[in-house]
């Protein structure tokens, strides 16, 4: 069955974690999670694919979690309340996370949030992205 | 009887937690997030409850993605603040009222709302934050100086619950605690928000301008307030901006007048628009 359209997909930069995420995301997610714990934590130092092979993730979630891409973690189901835990995993706290996802230095995401943060004004549709 | 005297709004940052721990609020990033909270902390000496109750989200601590109930009330004697990666934070354990949370309990189930009854439940900085902002520095021999019923929301896994039916649970807390035959000076907390977007490449957006207008509608006019669609909340305030339906749970409960009495808003306290509102209510 393919995804319905949903009425938040024009959103730009932003994956809305609904049911469908969800559903998708689920191993992944749960072996976030497990690293919220020191035992979770200690497997995931010990053997990190024999931490990872106790929990039924796909190939290419895996492969996000090797590489690190927390964008493409969010895209096969990720929750940024689940996947900040394995930042937090490589000491990355959760402003320098928010920095790496928006593809900016931790300087100038740290300088533009002072600054009041990133403006909704041509921030709200896709399609005033597209025009960028 | 019991009574609900007062309304409090608050983000509930992690960071605000971190920063009051690690002794560095003077510290001139967070100063002006602090001062805005000194006023708060003289005004909950003078008008001290003895019950808060306290609307907060779980962030999959007490959850993880295995269960997901969207409103569960928390019945247990006690709760104790959870490890969420960094070790617990070095607050006390929360004590509940629990005869008076299993009256709400039993209220709202038969006033229609089909809560989930948490009689085990660890609880994180959703809920520990606010009460630090409100109570000051505490460690963990320390008592927090009230008693808590905590009401975790869920606002991870969309749909949060909607912002009407917040209002109207808020509604149906109200007509709880008053048929509570004890004298209580009870306070209600909405926390989380206000604008923020943690995730993605849209991260770090803050809409200051609607913050403020939403603070002006949920104080004046709530029955507007609780018609704001989640979409507006994802579109406007960023993904985790919809934590902001837990405070329309908070107003729901209050009169349709009140009194505003204290607002501080700062941008930003790390990914995060922190608001504050105390609101007092006349009944």
């Amino acid at each position: 069955m393919t995804r319905k359209a949903k009425e938040y997909d024009d959103i730009p930069g932003t994956f809305v974690f609904d049911a469908d995420r969800s559903r998708q995301g689920y191993w992944l997610n749960q072996f976030c999670i497990s690293l919220s714990k020191e035992e979770g934590r200690q497997a995931f130092r010990d053997d990190p694919e024999k931490a990872m092979s106790k929990f039924k993730m796909t190939e290419e979630q895996k492969q996000a979690i090797r590489d690190r891409d927390w964008n493409r973690l969010l895209e096969l189901g990720g929750n940024i309340y689940y996947t900040s835990k394995l930042g937090a995993f490589d000491g990355i706290v959760f402003q320098d996370l928010a920095a790496m996802m928006s593809g900016m230095s931790r300087d100038d995401y740290r300088k533009m949030m002072v600054d009041g943060g990133r403006s909704p004004e041509g921030n709200r549709y896709k399609s005033e992205w597209e025009k960028k | 009887m019991a009574k609900i005297t007062a309304g409090i709004a608050c983000s509930h940052v992690p960071a605000i937690g971190v920063a009051m721990d690690q002794h560095i609020t003077e510290q001139p990033y967070w100063q002006p997030v602090f001062e805005g909270f000194e006023y708060s902390r003289e005004w909950n000496k003078k008008n001290k409850p003895d019950v808060v109750f306290l609307v907060y989200n779980d962030h999959c601590t007490a959850f993880d993605a295995s269960v997901i109930p969207t409103f569960a009330l928390g019945c247990a004697a006690e709760f104790t603040p959870a490890d969420e990666g960094w070790g617990p934070r070095p607050v006390p354990v929360v004590k509940n009222h629990q005869e008076f949370a299993s009256h709400i309990a039993q209220s709202l189930v038969l006033d229609e709302f089909d809560i989930t009854i948490m009689n085990e439940m660890d609880v994180d900085h959703g809920l520990t934050v606010p009460l630090s902002v409100m109570f000051g520095d505490k460690t963990p021999e320390d008592d927090w100086g009230t008693l808590v019923i905590p009401l975790a929301v869920n606002v991870v896994q969309y749909p949060a619950p909607t912002a009407n039916r917040c209002y109207a649970l808020g509604q149906a807390i109200r007509r709880a605690v008053d048929s509570w035959d004890e004298d209580l000076n009870v306070h209600i907390y909405g926390t989380g928000g206000m604008s923020h977007q943690l995730q993605a490449q849209r991260a770090g957006l803050i809409n200051a301008t609607w913050d403020q207008q939403f603070m002006d509608i949920l104080v004046n006019e709530p029955e507007k307030a609780r018609k704001i669609s989640h979409v507006e909340f994802l579109r406007e305030t960023g993904s985790e901006g919809i934590e902001m339906v837990m405070w329309l749970v908070m107003r729901g409960a209050l009169d349709e007048k009140v009194t505003e009495v204290h607002r501080h808003y700062h941008v930003p306290a790390s990914n995060t628009a922190v608001g504050h509102l105390i609101l007092e209510n006349h009944a």
